[in-house]
C-alpha cells in the first residue's frame, strides 16, 4: 500500500513538474528603446494576454536606442537577441524577420499598415508577408519660436512657404531679436532627406539602386550655404563627423533658435520642459522646388525568424494590433498613429497641451503630403547606408575636406559598396 | 615541539594534500608522456587559453578579411581574397586621402599617426612633471595624488560628456571667456581646436595612470644618490638630467610602451566628444574600424577587418622596433 501511494505521488510530481516546466518554457522577450513612456505601457498591456494564456511570461526589456540600432543587429547577425523587437531599421534587417501572416488577422492588418508593412518586406517585390506591426508613424518637421516672431514683428511664413522663405524670414527674427541662429537641423541623414526631396531628390529609384541627382546636389550647396552665412550653426553638421547622430534640440528648448528641424518624438519633452515660457508651433513642411515634404518614420514590432515561439510571438502581436490597445498605446505615448483607421478617426491625447495636440494634429496633416520619394526611400533597404554617407560628406564639405561635387561622388561609392557588401 | 612549529607543519601536511591528492593522475600522465614533455603537461591549461583567446581570433580575423558580405557566421561569407586590401589601397596617391576610395580609412591612419606620436609625448612630459612634484614634501600630498588619479577611474563617456559641457559653444568655458570680457570661442567647430583638445582630453584622462607608475620609480632611486649630488653642489637640473632620468629609463620605458598602445586604442572619449569630426579631423583608425564594421547598416565586416588587421601590424612593427632599442638600452 505504502509503496503504491509512493510510486503514485512520484508519478504525479514529476507530472506536475513537467507541466510547470511547460507553462513557464514559453518566455517571450520583448526589446523596446528607451525613448519614450513604450516599455510601460507594453508592460501593462502584456498582462491581459498572459491571463489569456496562462503560463505564459512576456519579458520586456527595455533599453537603450542605440542598442536598438548598434548592438541589436549584431545579436541577430549571430541568431541571438529578442523574440521580438520594435525597431526603426525596418529595411535594413528585413532579412531578420519571421512572416507571422499565419497568427494574425492578415485582412486587418493590410487595411490598418498597408504602405509601412511594405517597408518591412525588405523591396521584395510581391510579397505579401506580414513580418510585424507597425508601432508608431514618426515625421519630421519645423518647431518654431512665435514669440520671437512677434517680438520682431516678422510675419510667420504661412503652409507653402519655401525652405529659402523660412530662412529669410528666421534670419530677420534671429538678428531683431539678438537670437543666436535663425535655423538648425538634427545631424541626421533622415532630417537632411526632407530638405533633399523637397529639392526634387530621388534618393532611390524603383530598381533599388542609389540615386545622386541634382536635387540632391542643390539641396548640399543650399546646406552649404545656410552654414557659411551663419543661418545655422557649426555645432550639429559641421562639428561632428562619421556617421554620428546628434541632436541639439535643447537650442530650441532655451530660444536659442528661431526654428529647428527635428521630429515628431520631441513633443512630449516640449510640452514638459517649455509649457508656457514660450509660444511656439510645428508648422507645415517647408517647400522645395520639387514639394512640400517632410520625411515619415517610425518603429516596428517585429519577430525575428530565431525565435523558437512563432506562434506565440504572431499572437503577442495580434494581441498589441487590437482597436483598444493601439489607441491606449497612442494616446498615452503622445506619438502619432501608423494604423489607418487611427489616422481617419484622429486619438484622443488626454495628457497633451492644446498646443501639443495642435502640434500632433499638424504632423498628422502632412502624412498624406509626403511625396512618394519619402515613403520609398524610408522603406529601401540600404536607406541607413545612404544616411550614414550624407552626414559624413556633407560634414566633409562644411569643413573644406571635399567639394559637393566631390562628396556626391563619395555619396554614390559608399551606398555601392554598402550594397556589393551586402551581397546586393 | 613550539606552537609555532606545530601550526608550520600543520600548514604544511595541509598545503601539500591537493599535492598528493593528484599525485597518482600526475604519475599516470608521466608515464604516458615520458618525463621531457612534463613541462608542455603543465603548460597546457595556458597554452589553451592563449590559443582560444589570443591565436584563434587572430586566425578568424585573418579569414573575415579574405571573406565578404554582411554575414557574421563564417560558412556564410564567400571568399573574396584580397578584394578588401585591395579596396583600402585603390589610391592614386597615398599621401592624398581625397584620391583614395576609401579617403576616410587613409585620412583616419593619417590623423592616428599624428596623434599617437604628440598624445604620447604630451603624457609623458605631464605625468613626469606631476609625479616629481608629487615626489617632493608638499603639503597635502595624498590629496593632490588622489585628485591626479580620479579621471582615470571615471568612464571614457563621462570623461567626454563633462568636456563637451565645457567646451560646447555655450559651455562653462566659453561662459568664464565671456565673463572676463573676452570673445567666446567655438572650440570643438574648428579642426585646429578639435584636435588640441583631442589630445588634451585625453592626456587629462589617462595621466594619472602613468604619474603613479613614474612616482613609484622616482621612490626607489636611492635618497643616498641625491645626498651625494647635494654635496657636490650639482644644481637641480643637472641632478635631473644626470641622475632622474637615467635611473628612471626603465620605468619610463615601460610607460612609454604603455602610453603608446593605450593612444593607439583611443576611441570612447573622442567618438562621444566630435564623432571624428570637425569633417574628419579627429578621426582615428579605431574609430574607422567601429563604423565600417559595426555602426554602418549593412555591416562591412570583411573590410572592417581588413583595417584592423593591417593596424596591428603596424603596430607589431613598431612594438619590434621598441624591444629592439629597449634591448639596446638593457645593454648599456
Amino acid at each position: 500500500m505504502i509503496r503504491r501511494s509512493l510510486t503514485t505521488s512520484t508519478a504525479l510530481a514529476l507530472l506536475m513538474a513537467s507541466a510547470t516546466s511547460m507553462a513557464h518554457g514559453q518566455q517571450i522577450t520583448l526589446m523596446v528603446g528607451d525613448t519614450g513612456s513604450g516599455g510601460t505601457l507594453f508592460e501593462e498591456m502584456s498582462k491581459s494576454f498572459e491571463a489569456e494564456n496562462p503560463g505564459v511570461d512576456v519579458v520586456i526589456e527595455e533599453v537603450s536606442y542605440q542598442t536598438i540600432v548598434e548592438s541589436l543587429p549584431v545579436q541577430l547577425e549571430a541568431g541571438e537577441g529578442p523574440d521580438i523587437a520594435i525597431i526603426t531599421d525596418l529595411g535594413g534587417l528585413s532579412r531578420f524577420y519571421q512572416d507571422i501572416t499565419p497568427y494574425v488577422d492578415a485582412a486587418y492588418f493590410e487595411q490598418e499598415w498597408g504602405q509601412t508593412l511594405q517597408w518591412l518586406r525588405g523591396g521584395i517585390a510581391g510579397s505579401t508577408a506580414i513580418n510585424g506591426m507597425p508601432t508608431t508613424l514618426t515625421v519630421n518637421g519645423a518647431y518654431v519660436n512665435l514669440t520671437l516672431f512677434e517680438q520682431a514683428g516678422v510675419p510667420v511664413p504661412q503652409e507653402g512657404a519655401t525652405w529659402k522663405e523660412w530662412a529669410e524670414a528666421t534670419r530677420q527674427v534671429a538678428e531683431a531679436t539678438g537670437t543666436e541662429f535663425a535655423m538648425e537641423m538634427d545631424r541626421s541623414g533622415h532630417r537632411f532627406a526632407s530638405l533633399a526631396i523637397s529639392h526634387g531628390a530621388q534618393m532611390v529609384d524603383e530598381a533599388g539602386k542609389p540615386v545622386v541627382d541634382d536635387g540632391l546636389k542643390a539641396a548640399i550647396e543650399q546646406f552649404v550655404e545656410w552654414h557659411q552665412d551663419g543661418t545655422m550653426p557649426m555645432d550639429l553638421w559641421g562639428a561632428v563627423g562619421g556617421a554620428t547622430h546628434r541632436e541639439l534640440f535643447s537650442d530650441f528648448l532655451n530660444a536659442n533658435v528661431v526654428l529647428y528641424f527635428g521630429g515628431s518624438w520631441t513633443l512630449a519633452q516640449m510640452d514638459s520642459e517649455v509649457g508656457d515660457l514660450f509660444d511656439w508651433a510645428v508648422m507645415p513642411a517647408p517647400c522645395g522646388p520639387s514639394s512640400c515634404t517632410v520625411m515619415p518614420g517610425g518603429g516596428a514590432m517585429t519577430v525575428f525568424s530565431h525565435t523558437d515561439n512563432p506562434e506565440l510571438a504572431g499572437k503577442l502581436i495580434a494581441h498589441f494590433a487590437k482597436p483598444e490597445n493601439l489607441d491606449y498605446y497612442i494616446s498615452n505615448e503622445v506619438e502619432l498613429p501608423s494604423a489607418a483607421s487611427q489616422i481617419a478617426n484622429g486619438v484622443d491625447y488626454p495628457s497633451a497641451s492644446q498646443r501639443t495636440s495642435e502640434a500632433l494634429a499638424t504632423f498628422i496633416n502632412q502624412i498624406p503630403k509626403m511625396d512618394p520619394a519619402a515613403f520609398r526611400f524610408q522603406g529601401w533597404r540600404y536607406q541607413r547606408a545612404m544616411m550614414n554617407a550624407l552626414t559624413t560628406r556633407i560634414s566633409q564639405v562644411l569643413n573644406s575636406e571635399l567639394t559637393v561635387d566631390e562628396a556626391l561622388v563619395r555619396i554614390e561609392e559608399d551606398v555601392n559598396l554598402a550594397i556589393q557588401a551586402a551581397g546586393g | 615541539m613550539s606552537v609555532r612549529t606545530q601550526f608550520a607543519s600543520s600548514a604544511a601536511v595541509i598545503l601539500a594534500l591537493p599535492a598528493r591528492l593528484i599525485e597518482p593522475f600526475m604519475s599516470g600522465v608521466q608515464k604516458l608522456v615520458g618525463i621531457k614533455r612534463m613541462p608542455w603537461v603543465f603548460l597546457a591549461p595556458n597554452l589553451t587559453a592563449v590559443v582560444l583567446f589570443a591565436l584563434l581570433p587572430v586566425f578568424i580575423n585573418i579569414f573575415y578579411s579574405v571573406s565578404g558580405s554582411d554575414r557574421l557566421y563564417p560558412w556564410d561569407r564567400p571568399l573574396v581574397g584580397g578584394a578588401n586590401y585591395q579596396t583600402l589601397f585603390d589610391c592614386g596617391n597615398y599621401f592624398d586621402p581625397s584620391t583614395c576610395s576609401r579617403d576616410l580609412f587613409w585620412r583616419a591612419l593619417g590623423n592616428t599617426m599624428v596623434f599617437v606620436p604628440i598624445q604620447v609625448v604630451c603624457m609623458i612630459v605631464v605625468a613626469l612633471l606631476t609625479a616629481l612634484c608629487l615626489n617632493r614634501d608638499i603639503r597635502g600630498r595624498g590629496f593632490f595624488r588622489g585628485i591626479f588619479f580620479f579621471p582615470v577611474m571615471l568612464s571614457p563617456v563621462v570623461v567626454a560628456l563633462t568636456w563637451q559641457w565645457i567646451l560646447q559653444r555655450n559651455g562653462a568655458l566659453n561662459g568664464l571667456i565671456s565673463y572676463v570680457g573676452l570673445t567666446p570661442v567655438n572650440w570643438l567647430v574648428f579642426p585646429n581646436t578639435a584636435f588640441f583638445w583631442s589630445v588634451f582630453i585625453t592626456v587629462w584622462a589617462h595621466m594619472g595612470f602613468y604619474t603613479i607608475i613614474l612616482l613609484a620609480g622616482l621612490q626607489a632611486i636611492p635618497r643616498d644618490v641625491y645626498e651625494a649630488a647635494r654635496m657636490d653642489s650639482a644644481t637641480p637640473t643637472r641632478v635631473f638630467f644626470k641622475i632622474t632620468l637615467p635611473l628612471l629609463k626603465p620605468v619610463l620605458l615601460v610607460v612609454f610602451i604603455l602610453a603608446v598602445i593605450r593612444s593607439v586604442q583611443t576611441f570612447d572619449e573622442l567618438y562621444v566628444l566630435t564623432g571624428g569630426g570637425p569633417g574628419s579631423a579627429t578621426m582615428l583608425m579605431v574609430q574607422y574600424i567601429y563604423e565600417v564594421g559595426f555602426a554602418s547598416q549593412p555591416r562591412n565586416f570583411g573590410l572592417a577587418a581588413a583595417a584592423s588587421l593591417l593596424l596591428g601590424l603596424a603596430l607589431l612593427i613598431f612594438t619590434g622596433i621598441q624591444m629592439r632599442i629597449s634591448r639596446g638600452g638593457n645593454n648599456d
